[in-house]
């Protein structure tokens, strides 16, 4: 069943016309990624979704409601949550300050108590550095802080916006790991990335984001077996 | 070793630190010249330093909304005056109701807090007015644009005040339940009653706060927002609702502020948030604009400064009427502090943010 769906997105910034009608569907369950070279508008199309920019033109779609009319905070209250590039966590509250953040939108004590515990099994790391404030916290755990909070909002669809980045090899994996964990625990993700092998590694489908359109798309495998994908985005081989 | 020195510091520098290094000298000499004369005896100065304290509480209450506001919106909302002003104006007019009618004189507390309670929500309309009708619209704009707004809301207010209330300059209703020393425990303390008031009722307020930034849910959102607009959004903070909350904690600080200022001086008039605005500002700054500790510190400092300066450091420098320089006091401070502290007292943990 369709969870996310773009339907011809034109998004621009003053004259710059960012993206040129894009169509994206993520069906419940599935991690679906979305990669492209620098300025391809890869950032841009999440925050479309996410309410942070508004299209011009075309609609996005959570199930049968239309976001589209809808401000940045009201979208998280619908369900779904944007970790932005370069995580962006709080850097001058702690860490357990920016997690109750993440619940901001929630009134269920109970409920965000069970979502605590959760990011705290997942990030251990975290909860050892829950009252440290955030700015200190290096870039994996950051990155953690960024995604834990996310989490805390409960959401129905997860977009990560290149999340290895900067990171050393062990924190990819690490962060990587846990995509995939939650995504067996049920979460549906977008996940944006510049590492297409990693990225096609760990997704259902993909999308080539090239200057503002969707290039190809297709089963993740596929695109990575793709010669022209080889090519631009795998380095060759 | 000369040259060395030179290249890392201009001229400028150098003569700024001159200058820094010359007022230290008149502030240590006249202080010096004063205490060794004699001319005060102890308990003067303890007179000026509680003063000093009740006129710095006032200072930093106006002070945490220049505060508040900068840390969430970096612009400084000039008309905080006039946001003080109104308040504590429109509850003149109360207070002249409940004076007439003896209640004042019934039941001084219940009546304070009914001043308080008006002066709090006048304030509180006024500021979060300001904010919809004159800084929202101009939020992308270069900074300049709400700065000059700003001084133009202030004197829009100060004349529309005027208009509504007249133009005289009105007293306010004794409290005489507040008048002389304070009487407690049995035995009389080196205080005034309503000074005692201001101070305590200051420290309340501003306890309140502390607590409601650092701990609650919507003071967290403030700090929130004021690091990171976009991505509190992305939390699913409304930003907008945020910055109104803002605007009505200061006012409310303002608010109160007023009524205290009333009990301290007992007169009002259009005009009369100008200068403790000024003077709030100048205690933001010195603390740190947009750290709510520092706000407070530097209100206690610079009323405790203004009120000991003039006979402490003035007189022992020689200058007639000492008196009639304590508003050059405040404004030195507020030289100095941008030439040699452009951060504040409490400022370090401002520059770590690269706003
Ligand atoms: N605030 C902005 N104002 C003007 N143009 C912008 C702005 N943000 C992005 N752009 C432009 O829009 C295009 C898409 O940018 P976007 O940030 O979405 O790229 P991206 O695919 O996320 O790139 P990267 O991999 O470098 O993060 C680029 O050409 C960029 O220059
Ligand atoms: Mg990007």
């Amino acid at each position: 069943m369709t969870l996310l769906k773009l339907d011809n997105i034109h998004t621009y910034y003053g004259n710059i016309h960012a993206l040129k009608g894009i169509s994206i569907t993520v069906d419940e369950g599935e991690i679906v990624t979305l990669i492209g070279a620098n300025g391809a508008g890869k950032s841009t199309t999440l925050k479309t979704i996410s309410g942070l920019l508004y299209p011009r033109q075309g609609k996005v779609y959570l199930n049968d409601e239309v976001l589209t009319k809808h401000a940045a905070h009201e979208i998280v209250k619908m369900g779904v949550i944007h970790v932005p590039e370069g995580r962006r966590v709080f850097a001058r509250l702690t860490v357990m300050e920016n997690l109750e953040m993440g619940a901001f939108t929630r009134k269920d004590k109970g409920g965000i108590q069970q979502d605590l515990d959760r990011v705290f099994e997942l990030f251990p790391r975290l909860k050892e550095r829950r009252s440290q404030v955030a700015g200190t916290l290096s870039g994996g755990e950051q990155q953690m802080l960024a995604m834990g909070r996310a989490l805390m909002s409960n959401p129905r669809i997860l977009l990560l916006d290149e999340p290895s980045m900067g990171l050393a090899p062990v924190l990819v994996d690490l962060i990587f790991d846990t995509i995939r964990e939650l995504n067996e625990q049920g979460m549906t993700i977008l996940l944006v990335e510049q590492n297409a092998l990693l990225a096609l590694d760990v997704a259902n489908r993909g999308y080539v984001l090239e200057t503002g359109v969707i290039a190809l798309a297709g089963d993740a495998k596929e695109l990575a077996n793709d010669p022209q994908v080889k090519e631009v985005y795998l380095g060759g081989a | 070793m000369f040259h060395r020195f030179m290249r890392r510091h201009d001229t400028t520098d150098i003569v700024m630190w001159l200058i820094g290094f010359g007022l230290l000298a008149a502030v240590i000499y006249g202080s010096f010249v004063t205490l060794s004369s004699g001319k005060y005896d102890a308990s003067v100065w303890l007179d000026f330093t509680i003063f000093g304290l009740a006129q710095g509480s006032v200072y930093a209450l106006i002070a945490l909304g220049y505060t508040l506001v900068y840390g969430i919106l970096f612009m400084i909302n000039f008309a905080h005056g006039e946001v003080f002003t109104g308040g504590v104006f429109t509850a003149y007019f109360v207070a002249i109701a409940l004076e007439n009618s003896g209640f004042i004189e019934r039941h001084w507390v219940l009546s304070l807090l009914i001043l308080m309670a008006v002066a709090m929500t006048v304030s509180v309309l006024v500021a979060v007015v300001l904010e919809r009708i004159a800084y929202r619209p101009l939020r992308g704009a270069p900074r300049l644009v709400p700065l000059i707004t700003a001084i133009g809301a202030s004197f829009f207010l100060q004349y529309t005040y005027r208009g509504i209330y007249g133009s005289g300059i009105k007293t306010y209703p004794d409290f005489p339940a507040l008048d002389g020393k304070l009487n407690m425990f049995g035995r009389e303390w080196p205080i005034l009653t309503v000074q005692a008031l201001v101070i305590v009722v200051a420290a309340l307020m501003m306890i309140f706060l502390y607590w409601y930034v650092q701990k609650t849910k919507a003071g967290k959102a403030m700090r929130a927002v004021a690091e990171d607009k976009e991505a509190a959004a992305l939390m699913g903070i409304d930003v907008d609702r945020v910055i109104v909350n803002t605007f009505a904690l200061g006012g409310s600080m303002a608010g109160v502020a007023g009524i205290l200022y009333a009990l301290l001086f007992k007169q009002v008039n259009a005009f009369m948030g100008f200068i403790p605005g000024i003077k709030a500002f100048t205690a933001a700054v010195l603390g740190g604009i947009g750290n709510v500790p520092g706000a407070m510190l530097g209100g206690l400092f610079l009323g405790i400064v203004e009120s000991l300066g003039p006979s402490l450091i003035l007189d022992g420098l020689g200058i007639p009427s000492p008196y009639q320089l304590k508003d050059a006091i405040a404004f030195t401070l507020l030289v100095l502090v941008l030439i040699f502290r452009p951060s504040g007292i409490m400022g370090e943990r401002l520059s770590e943010k690269k706003a």
